[in-house]
């Protein structure tokens, strides 16, 4: 088919060479002799007049045969058949191949169009795997020279490490050269301190002998008398003996002190001993109700041997005890390791016993417990019904008494229960009245002694302001106009003191009137010292035979008062060091010592 | 509390009479004794120069006084007051001079520690030790006067020499494991013997009275290492601290540590109570300025006054970095005390200049830390009472008991800067010696129940 349609547009070149025509019957298989004319005018006389058909209404009979042949050759059935000798054409084997030419075209023409997108798939996949191809490549390229690059950049840390390997050798060979020279100059260091000092000790030598050989005129120690010996006794000879002697008296020094010691770990030793037979013996006890208790356990037989065998080590290791701690402490430790063993193993079954007793016990409790509420609660309620029966016959009762009275006896006994009472209360409330009365009368006595006490200070006060006045007169100064009204002043302020010093100060007010005044005169003098420095000697005049009088009445506040005076006239360095004190202290367990 | 007269001393010379019966101060050339409850003087005695050592005798009977200067020493008499006695150390020197526990013999150290010459005051005779080994602590009695403890060094060795107090015959002579001694220690009970060995290197070693090596305890190598040591009264443990601001507690049984204490720079356990003193200047406002108040407020007025605060924790505790450039660097536990029932240790580390830690013995636990403005410069515990009693170089006292803690401002005209203090014997009073000064504090009686 093929053929024919490369022949169609050759033969439409309209060259009709020999090559067409020598090329025709190669392609004829069946080497057709057809000339080359008739198949020109056949092409010519064709439907496309531009070539002539290739049937004309002459060749039919050849074109039939022709195409007969054609077909039969490609294998389709034959066109025309030879029945009888003579051809006859059959429409309908002609339409067949005709319709199978057709199907077969379209199907060529279909599986061209396949093979061309195919095609067109596999060129554009081609590309695209020239180009995935082509990226790679660069890829490829570029690790190549990254891996080029890491390989001279190991190189030179290779180098890099051999270096410092080089250097750490050097280093190492320069701290070894160091410390073999430190070695050697330490060595030869000591050596010639060795040696200095050997000079040194020879130069003392000498020194001592020169001053031994010296005759030392200065070296000498003057004494007015000898004194005796401290203990009183006289000085030994150095002998053979007084060594022995001192000897022996180091040696029981030390045994002594060694002895001290082994007194001190003796008691430490019993004390520790007793705690652990104290400590066994609870043990014991702890353990042996067990027993009883865990008859059914399995290991219980085993547990019953061994503690036999330790009630039999108990006693045993009591009397152990006594004998050396060698012999016993093999006994001792092992038997309370056998304890200590069973108890961890005891408790570790009641551990055990106690969560699997829990369980059951949560379930169990819950009933109980409602029952036992209930039961509870009936008899609590029986309980009040009870009490208010009770107290519901006692009011009876009581309004009984009440509403009749009763026969004498019980009610003389009722009576005199209340005169009784009465009486008591009355005895008690005269003890408290006569109690006062007695502490009024005391007051009364303290109060005339003050006043006797007041008077005659008050006299003694006077006496000295009439001297101090006569004083004052004698040397007259221009202010005395002045000062009188500070003296009566400040006689005032101290009558009082003096009374708050025998009432011990019971009259708060009065006071910080006084201190007011005394703080208040210098103020208003000053300018004239003097005169208040004397009024200040003057007042101290007072104060110190009262003082003397009544220092153990001394109250707080006075102290202070006189401490201030004293400092003030006297700048005495004695003081109270409250003033500067400020004392810290916890009150916690941690700082007081338990 | 109450305070004394202020007195002047110099070179702070100032000793109570182991009697506590007087006391004795120097001033240049003169000494001083008074009656300790009257402070009025008793004696006054002069010597030729300046002195430079007070020391009783034992039995409170005489007194010693160096003048190293001059390589002479004076005794004078307390019950014979024209008596006296007068030792030349001649040509060879004076550095150092003690009494013997009898208080009869006078031990002196001449120069370049060539010899140690012992003075019979009952003899007049003389005897000399050679090869005292030259160190801070070479010479040690026992508590109870009977053996005296000697360093000394021969052919590059140390040796340490036992000699019985009452004859000075030598009861005992052994070499002993160090590279350099730099010191020995008797304990209490006097039957054991602390070596130790020079800072270079931590080691201590603990002979018996019979020379015997009982223990030898190192904490660690090649750095600096013990700083200071310390018997508890009841010789049951030693106290080690050591330049790694460590404290490390050994037992008398088997010699080994028991506990360590550390030096924390930050306080966060809240059993542990801090003691802060704070600082106020006294605000004076116009209304305060009475003619009373101003009077009493006195000296006080410009000075500051100073309490204790309870610190919340955690507390930071200032640290001084020591110059690494310097020998005997500022660090390291320096002062140890263990108080007088043994119930408490008291240590000071010095690159915290400020404080002073209190450990409490039955817990092994740090109790108290007292912090104060200024750099501790002394503590003493009271020799009757767990008090601890500090001084910083101002004019205060600081006091601690368990019950807590106490600032006392010194009321004394100008400024009394409390540079050390002592406990008389009793505990009821105290004396403090500022540079040129001393004062005596009385505690109150009512604290003695």
């Amino acid at each position: 088919m093929g053929d024919w349609r490369t022949v169609m547009p050759e033969s439409s070149l309209g060259s009709a060479d020999a090559s067409l025509s020598s090329s025709r019957p190669a392609m004829s298989p069946l080497g057709l002799d057809i000339p080359s004319s008739i198949q020109c005018s056949l092409l010519s006389k064709h439907s496309y007049n531009i070539l002539g058909a290739f049937c004309t209404e002459d060749n039919v009979a050849q074109c039939i045969s022709y195409v007969n042949q054609e077909l039969s050759s490609l294998g389709f059935a034959a066109l025309c058949s030879d029945s009888n000798g003579k051809r006859d054409l059959s429409l309908v084997t002609v339409l067949n191949v005709m319709y199978e030419l057709l199907q077969l075209h379209r199907r060529g023409l279909r599986s061209l169009e396949d093979m061309e997108t195919e095609q067109l798939k596999s060129s554009s996949d081609l590309d695209h795997l020239h180009v995935s191809n082509s990226r790679l490549k660069d890829q490829l390229e570029q690790l190549r020279r990254e891996n080029t690059a890491l390989h001279e950049r190991e190189r030179q840390m290779q180098l890099k490490i051999k270096s410092l390997q080089n250097c750490l050798k050097n280093d190492k060979e320069e701290i070894q050269k160091l410390q073999n020279i430190i070695a050697s100059r330490a060595t030869q260091y000591n050596h010639d301190m060795k040696r200095k000092e050997r000079e040194y000790t020879k130069l003392k030598e000498r020194l001592h002998q020169l001053l031994m050989d010296k005759k030392d005129k200065k070296l000498a120690i003057e004494v007015l008398n000898y004194v005796g010996r401290s203990d009183g006794k006289r000085s030994l000879w150095k002998t053979g003996k007084t060594e022995a002697r001192n000897e022996g008296e180091m040696y029981k020094t030390l045994l002594s002190d060694y002895e001290c010691r082994q007194k001190d770990l003796m008691g430490e030793n019993a004390e520790l001993k007793k705690v652990l037979q104290q400590m066994k013996k609870e043990m014991m006890s702890i353990l042996s109700p067990k027993k009883l208790n865990l008859k059914e356990k399995v290991e219980d037989s085993l547990e019953q041997a061994l503690s036999d065998n330790d009630e039999e080590g108990g006693d045993h290791s009591r009397e152990v005890l006594e004998l050396s701690c060698e012999h016993a402490r093999e006994q001792l430790t092992n038997s309370i390791r056998q304890q200590w063993r069973r108890l961890k193993n005891h408790v570790e079954q009641l551990d055990n016993q106690a969560s699997l007793v829990q369980k059951g016990a949560q379930i169990d409790k819950d009933v109980i417990a409602r029952e036992i509420h209930e039961e509870e609660m009936e008899k609590l309620k029986l309980e009040i019904q009870q009490c208010k029966d009770f107290i519901k016959n006692q009011q009876q009762l009581w309004q009984q008494q009440l509403t009749c009275p009763c026969d004498d006896e019980t009610a003389a006994l009722l009576h005199d229960c209340y005169l009784l009472e009465e009486k008591e209360r009355l005895k008690e409330e005269w003890d408290l009245f006569d109690e006062q009365r007695r502490n009024f009368e005391k007051e009364r006595r303290n109060f005339t002694e003050a006043a006797i006490r007041l008077g005659n200070e008050r006299k003694v006060f006077e006496d000295d302001r009439a001297t101090w006045l006569k004083q004052q007169f004698l040397n007259i100064t221009p202010f005395a106009d002045r000062k009188r009204p500070q003296t009566s002043k400040s006689q005032s302020a101290l009558s009082v003191s003096t009374e708050t010093e025998l009432w011990n100060g019971h009259t708060p007010a009065q006071l910080t009137k006084s201190v007011s005044h005394t703080g208040g005169t210098p103020k208003s003098a000053t300018s004239k010292m003097p005169s208040t420095v004397e009024l200040y000697r003057t007042l101290r005049l007072i104060p110190d035979p009262s003082s003397s009088r009544t220092l153990p009445k001394k109250g707080s506040w006075q102290d202070s008062n006189i401490i201030h005076t004293s400092e003030v006239l006297n700048k005495s360095r004695h003081s109270t060091g409250s003033d500067d004190n400020s004392i810290y202290s916890l009150a916690g367990d941690e700082n007081t010592p338990n | 509390m109450n305070f004394s007269e202020v007195f002047k001393h110099s070179n702070q010379l100032c000793k109570i009479s182991p009697d506590g019966k007087y006391l004795a101060t120097c001033v240049q050339y003169r000494l001083v004794v008074r009656d300790l409850n009257t402070l009025q003087i008793l004696h006054l005695y002069t010597c030729l120069d300046q002195i430079q050592h007070v020391e009783w005798s034992s039995d409170s009977l005489f007194i010693l006084c160096a003048l190293y200067k001059r390589g002479l020493v004076q005794v004078w008499s307390l019950e014979q007051p024209d008596w006296h006695c007068k030792i030349d150390e001649g040509s060879a020197g004076l550095v150092s001079s003690r009494w013997s526990p009898d208080g009869r013999h006078i031990l002196n150290t001449t120069e370049f520690h060539l010899r140690v010459t012992v003075w019979s005051l009952c003899t007049k005779s003389v005897s000399y030790i050679k090869y005292p080994k030259a160190c801070q602590q070479g010479i040690d009695f026992t508590k109870d006067g009977r053996y005296m403890a000697l360093a000394e060094r021969r052919d590059c060795k140390d040796y340490v020499s036992v000699f019985v107090c009452r004859d000075w015959q030598l009861l005992r002579h052994f070499e002993t494991e160090t590279q350099d001694l730099a010191g020995l220690e008797w304990a209490p009970n006097g039957c054991v013997l602390a070596v130790l060995d020079s800072c270079l290197e931590y080691k201590v070693l603990l002979y018996s009275l019979d020379g015997r090596l009982l223990s030898t305890y190192s904490a660690y190598e090649w750095s600096l290492g013990i700083k200071s040591l310390v018997w508890s009264h009841s010789s049951q443990f030693l106290a080690i601290g050591s330049y790694d601001e460590k404290v490390r507690i050994l037992n008398h049984i088997t010699w080994k540590k028991i506990t360590e204490f550390e030096h924390p720079a930050v306080i966060s356990n809240s059993k542990v109570v801090v003691y802060k003193e704070v600082e106020k200047h006294p605000v004076v406002g116009n209304e305060d300025l009475s003619f009373h108040h101003t009077l009493s407020m006195g000296n006080s007025l410009f000075s500051t006054q100073s309490k204790y605060e309870i610190c919340p924790l955690p507390v930071q505790i200032p640290v001084v970095k020591p110059d690494p450039d310097r020998a005997n660097p500022k660090i390291g536990i320096a002062c140890m005390a263990f108080s007088s029932d043994n119930r408490y240790l008291a240590t000071k580390n010095d690159s915290m200049p400020n404080n002073v830690w209190i450990w409490d013995m039955q817990k092994l636990r740090l109790f108290v830390v007292l912090q104060q403005v200024a750099a501790v410069r002394g503590f003493q515990w009271d020799p009757r009472r767990p008090r601890l009693a500090v001084c910083t170089g101002s004019s205060k006292v600081f006091l601690w008991s368990p019950a807590g803690c106490v600032s006392v401002q010194v009321p004394v005209e100008g400024n009394f800067q409390v540079l050390t203090l002592s406990w008389h014997s009793s505990g009821n009073s105290l004396v403090l010696l500022s540079k040129e000064h001393l004062c005596l504090c009385y505690m109150e009686e009512q604290e003695d129940s």
